[in-house]
């Protein structure tokens, strides 16, 4: 009876997969469907079997982000690199990106999102923290990144030393506000990146920062208008995030980022997204071990 | 409760922005909204014209997007507050704060003058004719006879939309004030699990403004009656 249901499910995949093929055939761009890997959902425990087996999954990602997680108001679908990897996690579990379900996840609701279930992974540039951790699960990283500044291309400022006692914007809330204040600058909030962007463009500030990475993108955004500079002055260190009702998740992720760091997955969804925008692809971040 | 032991100087300094935010938002609501009522009930009918539409047009428009005419739409025009620089301490009172107060001022002072114009309208009749028999002229019956009974007999509406706007202060969040929304931000992105204090802290900030505001505005209304 076991054994019959484990083949129906195994059937049942198959069955997805091909016809996931079959769709991807005439799709093709960079950064588009990603078709389902030929796995058996046997090989997972917990929740990640189920998720398999269910062929389906839903994942949180921002929306505002250029070159990580983006969407803009004619697409159906978010693109950007939180996107891609996104994707490459869901292919590792026999789904097809086209089956993933998209869930704008903003800064605040990551956490209660994964908490109610309402998401089943988070890649919405979440950094790791200690204090996330006790909340919820967080695999990776994937990327590394650091704060950087965006100005006017035409702006003399070389890091965040020139702006002592200026103001420079970020979002409201963001760890990126108290990283400027404890610069010597002074941060102001706004609710999403783009407004602080405008801000910067009509001049009523003189900087913008967050991390290098969702900087670089709207520098490819606005051509000619503004530039990035300086060195990183923070270490973020961008995970997934997953309940903690469902550890084994973990093990599944690690394993699967491992796959796309070592066959070169990974670097070509940096380079199909955030490449564009002038930032090399850099070397696989270390991954952190989980705990069981 | 980890944020509050290392954040309790955060907290009070966002409620300071807060608490700057309502008092010179709510004086210069209470000028306007005086101003803005003379226009409504006074003998030019061109005031009366202009202020009735001031009110029906800025107090149908949502806070927010007041907010968003002078912080996104308004520099387009030229209209900048770059001029703004107090600095008192620690704290700074720039462009932010002062397009927050702008819009603040405007929206609230639609809520003022229909207050005190309710209570214009508690004035029998008789007290204006009154006035005028004794050759007073418009601005001498307004600030002699009419206004200050008006003043009394709107004491609790007033109250009701100064109270708003100690709550409305909170729309400044997003819109580059540090005040105590903002502030409050940081901490649930900084201690995700102790979101649901960190949400109660907050509210009882907020709670104990409205108590001390209510306190005072009611033994306004005691005294007044009595007097």
């Amino acid at each position: 009876m076991h054994l019959m249901k484990t083949k129906a499910v195994l059937a049942a995949c198959g069955l997805a997969l091909s016809m996931a093929a079959c769709g991807n055939a005439g799709g093709g761009g960079t950064g588009k469907d990603l078709a389902g890997k030929d796995v058996s959902c046997g090989d997972f425990t917990g929740r990640v079997a189920e998720i398999c087996k269910a062929g389906k999954i839903t994942i949180g990602v921002k929306f505002d982000q250029p070159g990580l997680g983006f969407k803009s108001a004619t697409a159906d679908e978010p693109e950007g690199f939180d996107v891609e990897v996104a994707k490459i996690l869901a292919a590792d579990l026999g789904i097809d990106s086209k089956d993933v379900k998209w869930v704008e996840t903003i800064s605040d609701n990551r956490e209660p999102f994964l908490q109610a279930g309402k998401v089943d992974l988070v890649l919405a540039s979440y950094s790791i923290t200690p204090e996330r951790r006790k909340v919820v699960g967080q695999a990776g990283p994937y990327m590394v990144t650091g704060q950087q500044l965006l100005v006017p291309a035409d702006s003399t400022v070389k890091d965040i030393a020139d702006l002592k006692g200026k103001e420079v914007c970020s979002v409201t809330g963001s760890t990126s506000i108290d990283k400027i204040n404890e610069k010597g600058a002074k941060g102001v909030g706004f609710e999403s990146y783009s407004e602080c962007v405008q801000k910067v463009l009509d001049g009523t500030v003189e900087a913008m920062s967050t991390d290098g990475t969702i900087l670089a993108g709207f520098a490819a955004q606005n051509e000619g208008q503004l530039k990035v500079v300086g060195d990183p002055f923070s270490e973020e260190r961008i995970g997934v995030g997953y309940s903690k009702d469902a550890p084994e998740m973990c093990t599944f992720i690690t394993d699967s980022l491992k796959k796309a760091f070592d066959d070169g997955t990974w670097a070509k969804a940096f380079e199909d997204t955030l490449g564009p925008s002038g930032v090399k692809t850099p070397d696989a971040p270390m991954l952190d071990t989980c705990q069981s | 409760m980890d944020f509050l032991t290392s954040g309790y100087d955060a907290y009070l300094e966002s409620f300071f922005y807060t608490l700057m935010l309502f008092l010179v938002s709510g004086v210069l609501s209470l000028v306007l909204g005086t101003v803005l009522v003379a226009c409504r009930v006074g003998p030019v009918a061109v005031l009366r014209v202009v202020g009735g539409w001031y009110v029906t047009i800025v107090r149908s428009t949502p806070l927010v997007v007041v907010f968003a005419l002078f912080q996104f739409a308004a520099p387009m025009l030229g209209i900048r507050f770059g001029w703004v620089q107090v600095h008192i301490g620690t704290f700074d009172f720039t462009s932010f704060f002062a397009v927050a107060v702008v819009s603040l001022t405007l929206y609230t002072s639609t809520f003022v003058c229909e207050a005190l114009r309710s209570g214009i309208n508690s004035v029998p009749l008789g007290q204006a004719e009154a006035a005028r028999a004794i050759g007073l002229t418009f601005g001498g019956t307004m600030s002699q006879v009419i206004l200050p009974q008006a003043f009394r007999a709107s004491v609790p509406p007033l109250a009701s939309a100064l109270i708003a706007l100690i709550k409305n202060t909170s729309v400044a969040y997003i819109f580059g004030v540090g005040e105590a929304v903002a502030q409050m931000r940081i901490m649930t992105n900084n201690y995700a699990s102790e979101r649901p204090a960190i949400f109660l802290t907050y509210a009882a900030g907020y709670i104990v403004i409205v108590f001390v505001f209510s306190f005072f505005a009611n033994r306004l209304e005691k005294h007044w009656r009595t007097a």
